[in-house]
């Protein structure tokens, strides 16, 4: 593995000067051949690879009008080039989302289109060689899906379509990433990413009603597969023991008991992640989305609630409905089914921010705010939830909703940069299935412009909490923070600043 | 030279029009199974009009991403779209009102178009990122554009044409009839060039044009919790 260096924070961040093949040598570990059959693919690189990858292109082509349309507008004006966190951190040309969507455009043009098959030279076409099918595997998996690109094209491409259309043909032809399809695998199998089976999930939450009794005096429950409750809460499954995220846990069940709203998680659904977003499959992301509409029926619940996951709140709050209609207003018998279950005096699905920002309004919870004065606090905008989804009824809920939240529970509050928050949010530089430690240098550079935002505000306003919604943004910034000189426990969720000034049982 | 640039202009024009209907039937026709507008979105289709509006008249995405590249885009496409209405003058008889208004801002507006198409072409040279990903197609898409500008205020400002004859023949055609057009060379490139545009417009990126209406991140609505969207082969996934 390539060493781990993390680039120097820059005062005044331009663009880098463009290093070919500067990343060429990274690239994730390949699928074996186990994982990729357990969820269908084929195990290894298929003889005719060449054939069935056009094949499928041809297919992706003609089920997803944004592929199309992506690949034929671009007209090369470059407004992309300096808006990816992982060409800013590499400087290598093929990261900027241009360059990354022209590995597969070459290919379509050479044999998709007339001027490509006629004068391949002149368009840029290119036959789509074992080379070009190692440049994809590598630079595809150098994108993290976060759709910053696409809010500056001019036309809206969306670099993260034709990353999800390549790994879908990459896994069509045996060519799968390690730790994504090994995920997808385990949700399938076990209902949630990390393979924690039902009962060491239900030691967990035992464990951690211990620990909240003794912190608080109170009997919150952390209830497992409880019948007729009123809300099931789907969170990512990094919440039940990994650090920072099991704090936000804690928040949200505070929060529950403190409005006394009865809750329950699911054996079955224990998972909010939905890896099958990352591989641009819509079956795997169909099929994982299935179990939590299959334990919500079970369940008998009114309300489904998702937990702090910035990919997962995409799928739930963009695609639930689509995939697995769980949400509002369908007339067809198989959504029905659900939704005629379903209190739609709620939002369905309701982000834990929309629910416990309700709570506030209403004058629901007690919070101390000065618990939280030790912390000056800046909140980091997950792409997915930024430029993915919504939250609350207007436009840009996405952004107000966590923000007013942390205000709500805290005095010191810093925003960084303009520019780097909101819909132009930089990503952690972990997300979009590349969570994973071989390719920890590529994580580390594309940290930096998240990096340099965050030192100004440390230096400026001393601030030492960095809130977030997303457990792998959590994962992530814990992993690299080190690498930049900052505290690795400077990262953490929103939920987790609640559960610190909530006060339970000092109430009514 | 008439009846050759008679030919070719119905020829350009079947291509242009048939080339861009199949290519709108090909978009219309190709589902979208997810909703995927780049959010913050507007939540109705009112606003998603609105938002399309903007991006077609200010391109406002640009005008975020990059003040040099919007300024020159912006520049040479509102200037193209003077001279395009300027030209009409070439094809009614009489000339509506409006378009004799224009006619001076058009004149001028071919060289703010040549302005503009500098700029465009100086940062695929200048700038690094920018030269790294310009193909062929890219530099010769821009000299077939400076081309035709070029050529076009050569006859406005150096060697006159007769357009009252050039006006005669374009009439002709819209009857057709192939009448007289002066043999000038300048004139024949222009013309020429401009037929160049039409032939390969529907085979090449500037269907970014039609392209910005289908693309589903800046065309769909942010409703999905409210409605159910659901293409017709996901659909049947249900089914099952």
């Amino acid at each position: 593995m390539a060493d781990v260096t993390a680039p120097k924070l820059r005062e005044y961040p331009v663009p880098p000067a463009i290093q070919p093949d500067a990343m060429a040598g990274s690239m994730p570990y390949v699928a074996t051949e186990k994982m990729q059959e357990a969820i269908g693919f084929p195990a290894k690189l298929v003889d005719d690879w060449h054939d069935k990858a056009i094949a499928k292109m041809g297919e992706l082509v003609g089920k997803y009008r944004s592929l199309r349309v992506y690949l034929d507008a671009c007209v090369h004006c470059g407004a992309c080039t300096d808006k990816c966190h992982y060409f800013l951190g590499t400087g290598d040309p093929k990261n900027m989302p241009v360059a990354r969507q022209e590995l597969m455009r070459g290919v379509y043009r050479r044999h998709f289109t007339l001027p490509g098959k006629l004068f391949p030279k002149l368009v840029g076409a290119r036959e789509l060689t074992k080379e070009v099918l190692d440049d994809w595997y590598k630079y595809y998996n150098q994108c993290s899906e976060c759709r910053r690109c696409s809010v500056f094209c001019p036309y809206g491409i969306d670099t993260a379509e034709v990353t999800m259309a390549a790994k879908e043909i990459l896994d069509s032809v045996g060519y799968g990433q390690k730790y994504t399809n090994e995920i997808i695998g385990k949700v399938h199998k076990i209902g949630n990413n990390l393979g924690l089976p039902g009962p060491a999930l239900e030691d967990t939450l035992l464990g951690l009603e211990e620990d909240t009794k003794e912190e608080t005096g109170a009997d919150v429950k952390f209830p497992l597969d409880v019948k007729g409750a009123e809300v099931l809460l789907i969170t990512p499954s990094a919440d039940f023991f990994a650090e920072p995220h099991v704090d936000s846990l804690i928040g949200y069940a505070k929060v529950f008991h403190a409005a006394g709203i009865s809750w329950t998680l699911s054996s079955h659904a224990s998972e909010a992640g939905n890896f099958g977003l990352f591989i641009g499959n819509y079956e795997q992301m169909r099929n994982i989305a299935l179990r939590i509409r299959e334990a919500a029926l079970e369940l008998g619940v009114k309300r489904i609630v998702v937990g702090e996951c910035g990919h997962a709140w995409r799928v739930a709050y963009s695609f639930w409905n689509t995939l697995a209609g769980i949400g509002s207003g369908a007339d067809d018998p198989f959504a029905r089914m659900l939704q005629s279950q379903l209190d739609h005096r709620y939002r369905q699905p309701t982000h834990i921010c929309e629910l416990t920002w309700d709570l506030v309004q209403k004058g629901a919870l007690v919070l101390d705010k000065e618990a939280n004065d030790h912390r000056v606090i800046t909140f980091h905008d997950s792409c997915n939830v930024a430029r993915a989804s919504r939250m609350g009824d207007e436009p840009g809920g996405q952004f107000e909703i966590p923000r007013a939240l942390v205000r709500a529970v805290a005095n010191k509050y810093v925003e960084m940069r303009p520019g780097t928050t909101h819909e132009a949010t930089f990503c952690c530089g972990g997300g979009g299935g590349l969570l994973t430690d071989e390719i920890l240098d590529l994580r580390v550079k594309g940290a930096l412009p998240r990096m340099e935002s965050l030192r100004e505000v440390a230096d400026r306003h001393g601030v030492n909490f960095m809130a977030t919604i997303c457990a792998i943004c959590k994962a992530q910034f814990t992993k690299v923070l080190p690498y930049y000189g900052f505290n690795r426990s400077m990262v953490g969720g929103v939920h987790q600043l609640v559960s610190t000034a909530i006060r339970l049982g000092a109430k009514q | 030279m008439a009846a050759f640039f008679a030919g070719l202009f119905y020829l350009a024009a079947a291509v242009l029009v048939a080339g861009l209907a199949v290519r709108i039937r090909q978009y219309a026709g190709t589902p979208a199974p997810l909703k995927i507008p780049t959010t913050p979105a507007p939540t109705t289709r009112g606003g998603v009009a609105v938002r399309l509006v903007r991006e077609v008249v200010l391109f406002e995405s640009l005008f975020k991403a990059t003040l040099w590249t919007w300024l020159f885009g912006w520049v040479f496409h509102a200037a193209m779209a003077l001279v395009l209405l300027r030209h009409l003058r070439y094809f009614t008889e009489p000339v509506w009102g409006w378009v004799a208004f224009v006619q001076p801002f058009g004149v001028y507006a071919g060289f703010a178009m040549l302005a503009g198409l500098g700029g465009l072409w100086a940062r695929r040279f200048l700038v690094d990122r920018v030269r790294y990903i310009s193909t062929p197609s890219d530099h010769l898409m821009l000299a077939l554009l400076v081309a035709i500008a070029a050529s076009g205020l050569a006859m406005k400002y150096l060697a006159h044409t007769d357009v009252v004859a050039v006006k005669a023949f374009f009439l002709g055609l819209m009857t057709f009839q192939v009448r007289e057009l002066p043999a000038d060379p300048v004139l024949a490139v222009h013309l020429g060039l401009v037929a160049a545009l039409m032939l390969v417009f529907p085979f090449s990126k500037l269907l970014h044009a039609p392209g910005l209406f289908f693309s589903p991140s800046r065309n769909q609505a942010d409703d999905p919790r409210e409605r159910r969207h659901l293409a017709e082969w996901a659909a049947r996934l249900d089914a099952k």
